[in-house]
């Protein structure tokens, strides 16, 4: 997904031909195909690297036990990318949460393994310690005005030197087994199965459920508001395939540990999150933020209010990001969580979020943390070394960024 | 050498869904001062966009003829080195340069070392301010300077390139009259020196003055070349090919008929927010329901501020005074608290602080009143297109779809999305700060009439503008602002030019 197409892409095109927008009726397959290039062209390339690997690994890549690996390995990173999105859309950035992850794994490890409270205790102390900072950096940012930039820098800072301060600069482990299974457990069993989990199917076959559900409620609200929407065998097709995806998915976890529960977190976050930036006046205001600052401010959007709650938000995802990082490391370290603040970004700006703010979309940003994911995973079956590792990552970034500004620049010449 | 120095043959130029230009034709005789005018969304800009190189060769049809030859340029570099050189609108200055490195930006002096002899640089951009009638130091940072005095600028880095055929896309839109009148002299005095000009205009009166040839475009179409030297050629004469029709009036006829007070702001005092001064000086002024009331004043007279203070306190620090809506005096310490107090404020430059650019025109209608498309914080996305649509079809904004990007509409276009904006959150106030500014004639018209149609539905308006002909066509009651003072005011049948123009420049006594 690029930068300017919200999730209802399939019906809403950002620059339709004047035949298509100005009547009501639908669309056939061709055309929405090469208007959607374009947009879509992310998830092409996701395809594209998914099936790649799935080669060059032999199938490996796509087994049951990796697909649920890389849900593990890879789920905080997608958080983050949640939180940094909005940040970003709103034409801030944030450098801080790696160490944010660190410190509220710290505050929980010291809660629940040195001070011996119920494994509870320490995930609410972690989301308040989240909170705190963002409300910290919020204050700075929305209220006195200074960059993001040097904010979360400072915050950066601040926060692994506040980590190594709470830790006494060891690592402590390991978690009681509840806090463990809370944050990197599974679902299985729950309803019986031979050699596959049934309840995990049932939850695939509930979202395909959910999914063509709301798919059609939205259709018939467009087609009563005389809006254009796709045909019939389409919008079938369309839920067909991407059930197809889902319950392929589900299958192969049914058959390794049963359904993750960070997946259900994951799953929950990302609906939430895409709706709330797309249909929620709050998100509204934050695209109005990142597209004209001045505009917003004197169409009576709040933009300090709104910039102080993006920052919440974000301690809040990057809190949740380290519970989850620390019951899956068994512990906290001094060192944990660094560098995820740019992988996160990475994911962003893979996904089409633009650096000037007023673009991005959550589902963009999960697919391009996923992209990195899945590439950083099928590098490391094939035994490709760390150094190499990074070089590909950071050309894929240049890359995929550098498609995007070209592909912008072609769609601003035709006009 | 042939007479033409250009001619521009059957240019055809497409955009996916639009063709912007058709079969144009355009001749610029050696030495003359050539304007273009037409429409917004007309393609003038596209073509001088087609000459200049923007839109390399092949990606048009038609010929270029330059000096007797058919060139074809890749880009802007190509038809800078022959001598073909253009200033655009938005001036392409950096701020934090100085006047000389402005100028050879790109073009830089160098010595025999390689590196760039400063002595030198300042010395020839002296020379070349000299020439533009440009009395300032050439390490002056151009972020000092006003505009009209970056445009000489500009000229001066255009001569600096050796120009033979200038082009100015709208140079006079920004400048105040003093300004403008050096800048059309200047272009008189660059024909002397046997400079070729194409000016991009939408003011005819500059048009008829200064100009031997008009082309008029229309629709992508050349309509027709007039000569202003034979015979008469009036401004009427020129709308006529514009709009291809008569304009009876550049003002459409409206029964006024003021009802109740609907707005009185009281001893409206607001201080500059960095400078010890007050920028608007124990203002009073009241709007009828049912009435224009125009606000005219110079250039930092403190118009803008005034109207920007009174709308949640956008501007300004210390601000006193009294503001009542239909007679209940409100505090408006925000934007949001303003509007829901009934007033809206549609700003002086709509690019910068009136539009989201980058989004569609349902998302820019919708944003200064979610509100009202929300139930418990979720915006109801059907009912804001519907409701852009809506506004689409009344406004007559030419665009393909509410999905379309703002930032691609013409400024005629891009204004009535912003006044869809204000009007969809209803208020009783509307204040349009310079609501015609750049854009062109039948447009400014169609503003004209949805203004009329306001104030016959019951709002209240007022109209701040440089243009006095405006104010005096569309407005009930003007008031003048002199230096941050409320000087005087006068009903619309007992103003004239003269009599506004001696009370804007008063400075000391207050009439109120």
């Amino acid at each position: 997904m690029t930068r300017t197409v919200p999730p209802e892409a399939e019906e809403t095109p950002q620059e339709p031909t004047p035949a298509v927008a100005l009547h009501t009726g639908t669309s056939n397959l061709a055309s929405l195909l090469t208007r959607n290039l374009r947009t879509s062209g992310i998830y092409i390339a996701f395809v594209a690297i998914v099936a790649l690997f799935a080669i060059l690994t032999d199938g490996v890549s796509l087994s049951p036990g990796n697909i649920t690996n890389i849900i593990l390995q890879y789920s905080y990173i997608l958080i983050l990318a949640i939180g940094m999105v909005l940040v970003i859309i709103a034409g801030h950035i944030d450098l801080s949460v790696g160490s944010v992850v660190a410190l509220t794994g710290a505050v929980s490890a010291v809660l629940v393994i040195q001070q011996d409270y119920p494994w509870w205790v320490g995930i609410l102390a972690a989301i308040a310690v989240g909170l705190a900072v963002g409300a910290w950096q919020g204050f700075w940012v929305a209220y006195v005005g200074i960059p993001a930039f040097i904010v979360t820098l400072a915050g950066m800072l601040l926060f692994r030197g506040l980590t190594q301060q709470v830790l006494g600069n060891i690592s402590l482990s390991p978690f009681p087994a509840e806090y463990g299974r809370a944050a990197s457990g599974f679902l299985n069993g729950l309803l019986g199965g031979d050699g596959y989990d049934v309840f995990t199917l049932l939850i695939g076959a509930l979202a395909v459920a959910g999914y063509a559900f709301s798919g059609f409620r939205t259709r018939l609200a467009r087609i009563k508001y005389q809006q254009p929407v796709e045909s019939f065998p389409l919008f079938v097709a369309r839920v067909v395939l991407v059930g197809a995806v889902v319950m392929y998915f589900a299958w192969q976890l049914a058959h390794a540990r049963g359904l993750p529960i960070v997946l259900i977190i994951l799953g929950v976050l990302v609906l939430a999150y895409g709706v709330i930036s797309k249909r929620s006046v709050f998100g509204r205001q934050i695209y109005a933020i990142g597209g004209n600052l001045a505009a917003a401010q004197l169409s009576g959007v709040k933009v300090k209010v709104v910039n102080f709650w993006i920052f919440v938000n974000m301690g809040f995802l990057a809190a949740v990001a380290g519970i989850i990082y620390s019951a899956r490391s068994n512990g906290a370290q001094p060192s944990a969580g660094n560098m995820f603040e740019l992988d996160a970004i990475a994911a962003c700006f893979i996904g089409g979020a633009a650096v000037t703010g007023g673009v991005g979309t959550v589902v963009g940003a999960m697919v391009g943390g996923l992209i990195m994911a899945v590439m950083s995973n099928g590098m490391q079956l094939m035994g490709v070394e760390q150094p190499i590792q990074s070089v590909i990552k950071g050309l894929v970034l240049l890359m995929a960024v550098a498609f995007d500004v070209y592909n912008k620049r072609r769609a601003g010449a035709t006009r | 050498m042939a007479e033409n120095i250009l001619e521009m043959r059957s240019i055809t130029k497409t955009f996916p869904g639009v063709k912007a230009l058709e079969n144009v034709n355009l001749d610029v005789h050696r030495g003359e001062i050539h304007a273009i005018c037409g429409e917004n969304g007309a393609g003038k800009s596209t073509l001088m966009k087609v000459l200049s190189g923007v839109y390399p060769a092949g990606s048009y049809d038609g010929e270029i003829v330059y000096d007797g030859e058919s060139v074809h340029f890749g880009g802007i570099r190509d038809s800078e080195h022959v001598g073909i050189v253009i200033i655009h609108q938005e001036l392409a200055l950096v701020p934090y340069l100085s006047i000389a490195e402005n100028i050879f930006l790109g073009n830089e002096r160098r010595g025999r070392s390689g590196l760039i002899d400063w002595n030198k640089a300042n010395a020839d951009a002296a020379a070349l301010l000299a020439s533009v009638g440009l009395d300032e130091n050439p390490v002056t940072p151009v972020g000092q300077l006003g505009v009209g005095k970056q445009q000489l600028v500009e000229i001066a880095k255009a001569l600096s390139k050796d120009v033979r055929l200038l082009i100015l896309d709208e140079p006079t839109a920004a400048l105040n009259d003093n300004d403008s009148e050096h800048l059309l002299g200047l272009l008189r005095k660059l024909q002397e020196r046997g400079i070729t000009s194409i000016m991009i205009s939408h003011k005819l009166n500059e048009i008829t003055a200064i100009s031997d040839r008009v082309t008029v475009i229309r629709d992508g179409k050349t309509v027709e070349t007039l000569s202003l030297h034979a015979g008469e050629v009036t401004q009427e004469r020129i709308i006529r090919g514009m709009v291809g029709r008569d304009l009876e009036s550049f003002y459409p006829d409206r029964v006024s008929s003021p009802g109740e007070e609907v707005l009185r702001v009281e001893d409206w005092t607001v201080w500059h927010p960095t400078q010890d001064r007050k920028v608007v000086d124990n203002a009073t002024f009241t709007v009828r329901a049912g009435e224009v009331v125009g606000i005219a004043g110079l250039m930092g007279a403190g118009r803008t501020e005034l109207a920007m203070s009174i709308f949640g306190r956008s501007y300004g620090r210390d601000i006193s005074g009294r503001v009542f809506v239909r007679g209940t005096e409100v505090k408006a310490r925000t934007v949001s608290e303003a509007i829901g107090h009934g007033i809206a404020y549609a700003t002086e430059d709509r690019k910068r602080y009136g539009l989201n650019l980058i989004e569609d025109i349902r998302r820019n209608v919708s944003a200064a009143a979610l509100g009202k498309l929300s139930t418990r914080g979720w915006v109801n996305g059907n009912e804001e297109t519907k409701i852009a649509e809506e506004s689409r079809k009344s406004m007559n904004i030419k665009a393909p779809s509410v999905m379309s990007v703002v930032g691609k509409l013409s400024g005629g276009n891009q204004q009535k999305v912003v006044l869809s904006k204000w009007l969809f959150t209803d208020p009783d106030v509307l204040i349009l700060d310079e609501p015609t500014r750049g854009i062109d004639v039948g447009a400014k018209y169609e503003i004209y009439t949805i203004v009329n149609k306001l104030v016959d539905a019951g709002k209240a308006v007022v109209v701040i503008s440089s243009e006095l002909p405006e104010l005096l066509g569309i407005c009930d009651r003007i008031y003048t602002l002199s230096a941050g003072r409320m000087t005087g005011q006068l009903p619309v049948r007992e103003a004239t030019q003269e009599r506004l123009m001696e009370l804007m420049t008063k400075e000391k006594e207050l009439v109120g």
